[in-house]
């Protein structure tokens, strides 16, 4: 259980997270967060004359009912012309500056010794998280370690595509990146509470767009280190689950899913072997449990229209066998 | 309705100040097509050296020097052919229209020929690679625009054969040479980008 | 300003008594220019008409979260015909419509300069959009897979592939643009040349209407960012069909090839919808001001320069696909300086109203609602430009929000203001100040209602595109807000509608000056004759009619 941050309220007991961009709880959110004041200032005053200016004009030179009489023709200025050229370009100029500070600041960022590295791949529509250094590879909830002014541990993401463009965007934590096809993209997070961070994809990429969500846990130090260790675990082979694990092994779920040390090595769907470690099921679409997992293998269609999961067909005792041996894959 | 002060001469309008109306409907034309294709010349240019398999261009790109030739000689010729006609010159119009028109279908021709070769010989087709895309597509929007062009300059052959084409369109003609003009303008450009930097 | 001695004999016909049929076959054969702008402003609004209803549906479906009243097909179909409508069956074919019908009557010709080729665009346009529609019966291809295009308005690569996007719903996406999009260049030719060769004795590029100096840069506009959109959308359908590479990430293509190629149109198109919506504001507002435009070289420049300059900031839609340091400052640098020029002729605006003697006729009050809804639009612009802020706030509703500011709190206010301001001349009638309140009011109400809140979803960090949301995220209120804004917005238009028609078959009488304005189109009868002027006129000034007016003290001496 993670502790409530500042934006998680409880309405009815149930948490609200909200994923607000002015909340930053991590280094490029906050760079972010800073710059944007700044801009939201320079815009509240041009704003404010704006907007003072032209209700001073509605109600000053109103017509009045009886004046049929034209005003004064007057036809330019070039002195007050050349002054509201020249202010806006002195503003844009001090704006463009500041921009490209923040710019360089997040993009030329250098990773660390001590960086956590994780590639995510975009599928349509799930995330693939593999943290290549460590040897695992899960799906849709990306585990980091929080990172303290003394002993910064950021966690740099390599961002890449199987098939359309997507984007990874947890407002907390950092801008959205796109990860496009063929093509390598990088960003880079350094949270600085743990908690439970929501965020989803931001790049239109088919039916279930809407349900590609993410979940980022920041654990403490050694909880960081317990979940690593935990997920570099062999999966769990309850000899009391042989038959669900002999059914699985011999349909087509090996094709698009794998759990490791099993003849299961498709790539196509998200890695099982420790499923039941994750919090949702189809991309935060429900949560996990078997009373879920058992709606989803049996019906995909239903929890998520349009998913790539095909319906397995399965006998309701297949079914059973199945998820007995799903449920014991921590 | 507005009181209207009497005039004693009558009211010309501007338009002889202005350009006709042919040449710069034609040169808003060229504009727009221009922007076409340096869409796919950036396309090609972006696209060199980035071919996953072959054939790739330097080992099956012959430079077409002859029908480059006759291209740029079309242009010579249909600016004589448009002087003639200026000039009230018939028969020579034709002549050099002719000649003209001859020059752009052996630049086709030529185009053809290499494309049998690439296809059947060298197996490059336009889904064989990025270069093929590039390639067929670039050159081949190119030979469209000299078809379409071929198929105007044609059409004025035939009325002047039948006698509709006098001294008094000469700018109607002038306006459609000056299309013809651009078609060689680009075929420079994609002849530079696609058979000397890309190779 | 002179005319001629005596005016023409005219025939008397009165139209209204031919047969339907006759009429109707008029209306079909027609290449004067007037009637194609009415035919083109019609279409525009049928499709506008069409594409609000598909915008309610969304509203409806997103107004609670996991709401089922849509399915996420026929939801990605809907923000996809949406987009693309209003942008290219509603904005082009309005602002190509108003270009129609007034550029002529402002520079005193009496027709474009090539009208049979007018005639060839409006008809292409239409069945471009008639095209886009009949995907919903034709576009299924393999079975189930198909209807309208589902791939979103500015259509990535590689979603709309032959391996993403089965069937032909994407297809009618292309050749329905194409057809359109090649509609639209030809009227460009049409605008262009009649500008530059057409105009009336006496008037020199200086004495132009600004009405019509901004058409002249849109139609120059539109030449130069058309062709990228056909090129692209080309080598999509070359890709689809002939297997070509273009953007196969398979095959080493890239994806944001489409992503340049596409901005490199779309930003122009965007400010090719809104210029003609500062042109109208820039006819209307000196009118019911009293004075003339402040600083007409200044606006002119303005123009000219966002017309430049806008062709160079296309990457600020792309500010989140990984660009270098360089890159994203260039853009970042290019988009806030376009803010400039677009800045000063706001403050021409004002300062045009600013001594004058405001007349609040319902012309008068769109533009300044367009002021101040364009103003806004413009600040969340700026925060856009600013690179990082750029990253959180992109692919948000933020982003909605601050287009639909400058579409519809500005371009869709001056259209308005337009239409009344001109519907006078092209009909001979006047529309109701009354009803014309209403509507104006109800859409300030229903339109800042629906995407105000959609400022604060994006900063909530709800990201667009998405068929339903989960609840707890703190996205229900401002949903549920933005979606009874639709309701009066609804009613806002139902408001016009009924104004249109009733002031069509009942509204007084309007006379050829009903707004005692001072460019040429004025000068000539409501509704003008088809040829326009009985003699061309001849100018010295850029108010005619202010001169004649004013004998004493005519404009040509001050300019």
């Amino acid at each position: 259980m993670f502790a409530l941050s500042r934006s998680d309220v409880c309405i009815m007991n149930r948490p609200i997270h909200l994923t607000n961009i002015f909340d930053p709880a991590s280094t490029p959110a906050q760079a972010i967060v800073e710059l944007s004041w700044l801009v939201l200032w320079i815009c509240a005053g041009i704003f404010v004359i704006v907007v003072g200016l032209l209700t001073y004009i509605l109600i000053r030179f109103r017509r009045r009912r009886a004046d049929t009489d034209e005003p004064p023709q007057v036809y330019g200025s070039n002195q007050i012309e050349l002054a509201w050229t020249v202010i806006p370009m002195l503003t844009v100029v001090v704006l463009f500056l500041v921009t490209t500070r923040t710019i360089k600041a997040v993009q030329d960022a250098v990773p660390s010794p001590d960086t956590v590295h994780v590639t995510i791949v975009g599928h349509q529509w799930w995330w693939e998280i593999r943290y290549p250094a460590l040897g695992i590879v899960t799906a849709n909830e990306l585990h980091v370690p929080v990172s303290h002014q003394a002993q910064p541990r950021p966690t740099f993401l390599k961002l890449q595509s199987v098939d359309v463009a997507h984007s990874f965007w947890v407002p907390r934590l950092a801008g959205k990146t796109d990860l496009i096809p063929n093509r390598d993209n990088s960003m880079w997070i350094e949270p600085r509470e743990p908690g439970l961070y929501l965020g989803q994809c931001a790049e239109y990429c088919g039916t279930q767009h809407a349900n590609m969500l993410l979940r980022i846990i920041v654990h403490a130090r050694d909880d960081f280190e317990r979940w690593v260790a935990a997920q570099q675990q062999p999966p769990v082979n309850n000899p009391a689950m042989q038959a669900g694990r002999d059914l699985f092994q011999a349909t087509a779920c090996v094709n698009c899913h794998t759990v490791r040390e099993t003849n299961a090595n498709g790539t196509f769907g998200p890695d099982l072997s420790h499923l039941m470690s994750r919090a949702t099921l189809g991309a935060g679409v429900v949560d996990n449990t078997p009373h879920n997992l058992r709606a989803w293998i049996r019906n995909p269609q239903h929890l998520k229209p349009g998913n790539l999961m095909p319906d397995m067909q399965l006998t309701p005792q297949e079914l059973e066998h199945i998820v007995a041996y799903l449920v014991t894959l921590q | 309705m507005i009181n209207a002060t009497a005039r004693t001469y009558p009211i010309e309008p501007m338009e002889e100040a202005f350009p006709s109306r042919g040449r710069v409907g034609v040169f808003c034309l060229i504009a727009t097509e221009a922007t076409l294709f340096s869409i796919f010349v950036v396309a090609y240019l972006f696209y060199i050296g980035k071919s996953l398999i072959g054939p790739y261009p330097a080992q099956v790109l012959e430079v077409p020097i002859l029908s480059t030739i006759c291209l740029l000689a079309s242009s010579a010729t249909i600016m004589l052919a448009e002087r003639a006609l200026r000039q009230g010159y018939g028969v020579l119009f034709k002549g050099w229209w002719f000649l003209t028109i001859l020059l752009g279908v052996a630049f086709l021709r030529a185009t053809a020929v290499e494309w049998y070769r690439l296809i059947f010989t060298h197996h490059l087709t336009i889904g064989t690679n990025l270069f093929g895309t590039t390639f067929y597509s670039l050159v081949g929007f190119h030979a469209m625009h000299v078809t379409v062009g071929l198929i105007l300059l044609t059409l004025v052959l035939i009325l002047s054969l039948c006698g509709y084409v006098t001294q008094t369109q000469s700018e109607r003609v002038a306006a459609l040479s000056l299309y013809w003009h651009f078609v060689d303008v680009v075929w420079i450009v994609v002849f530079l980008v696609v058979y000397i930097i890309g190779r | 300003m002179a005319f001629a001695d005596a005016p023409l004999a005219q025939p008397h016909v009165d139209a209204s008594r031919l047969p339907l049929l006759v009429q109707l076959h008029y209306w079909v054969v027609t290449v004067d220019h007037k009637r194609l702008g009415i035919m083109y402003i019609c279409t525009g609004l049928l499709f506008f008409a069409v594409a609000g209803l598909e915008a309610s549906i969304m509203r409806w479906q997103l107004a609670f979260p996991h709401h089922e009243a849509v399915s996420p097909e026929v939801f990605n179909r809907l923000f996809t015909m949406h987009g693309t409508t209003m942008v290219f069956l509603f904005g082009m074919p309005i602002i190509l419509g108003m270009a129609n019908y007034l550029v002529p009557l402002m520079i005193g010709a009496r027709d474009l300069a090539f009208p049979r080729l007018n005639a060839f665009g409006f008809w292409l346009s239409l069945f471009g959009g008639m095209l886009l529609y009949f995907s919903y019966l034709g576009g299924e291809g393999l079975s189930g897979a198909g209807t309208a295009p589902d791939v979103g308005w500015f259509a990535y690569a590689p979603l709309t592939g032959r391996a993403f996007s089965r069937g032909h719903s994407t297809d009618y996406w292309i050749l329905s643009l194409l057809v359109s999009g090649i509609g639209s260049v030809a009227t460009s030719i049409n605008i262009v040349t009649t500008v530059l060769c057409m105009r009336c004795r006496g008037m020199t590029l200086a004495r132009l209407p600004l009405f019509v100096w901004m058409m002249l840069v849109v139609a120059v506009m539109i030449l130069f960012a058309m062709p990228p959109l056909t090129a692209a959308q080309v080598m999509l359908l070359l890709d689809r069909y002939l297997g070509t590479r273009f953007f196969d990430t398979q095959a080493g293509g890239s994806a944001l090839l489409w992503q340049h190629f596409f901005w490199i149109f779309g930003h122009p198109e965007v400010y090719i919808l809104m210029v003609p919506g500062f042109a109208a504001v820039s006819e209307i507002i000196p009118v019911f001001s009293r004075k003339p435009i402040f600083g007409y070289a200044a606006m002119v420049g303005a123009t000219v320069s966002i017309g430049f300059i806008s062709m160079g900031v296309w990457a600020h839609h792309m500010f989140s696909v990984g660009m270098s340091v360089t890159a994203n400052s260039f853009f970042a640098a290019s988009t806030m300086l376009i803010s400039v020029p677009t800045g000063i002729k706001i403050f021409n605006w004002l300062a045009t109203m600013y001594g004058g003697k405001l007349r609040f006729a319902t012309p008068m009050l769109f533009c300044v609602g367009f002021l101040f809804q364009f103003l806004c639009a413009g600040l969340t612009g700026i925060m856009l430009a600013a690179v990082p802020f750029n990253w959180q706030l992109t692919d948000s509703y933020f982003v909605v929000a601050h287009f639909h500011y400058v579409l519809i709190g500005g371009l869709l206010f001056t259209i308005f203001a337009a239409i009344y301001y001109w519907f006078p001349k092209a009909t001979g009638r006047m529309l109701s100040e009354t009803l014309g309140r209403w509507h104006f009011w109800l859409l300030v109400i229903g339109f800042n209602l629906t995407f105000g809140p959609q400022h604060i979803l994006g900063i909530l960090g709800m990201p667009r595109r998405i068929y339903t949301y989960a609840p707890g995220r703190g996205w229900e209120l401002w949903n549920l807000l933005s979606s009874i804004g639709v309701v009066f917005q609804g009613l806002a238009v139902l408001f016009f509608v009924w104004n249109v028609i009733r002031a069509l078959r009942q509204g007084p009488p309007a006379g050829d000056d009903p707004w005692d304005a001072w460019t040429l189109e004025w000068t000539t009868t409501s509704p003008p004759p088809e040829y326009n002027f009985e003699t061309l006129p001849e100018v010295q000034s850029r108010r005619p009619l202010w001169d004649l007016k004013h004998p004493n003290d005519p404009d040509g001496r001050h300019e």
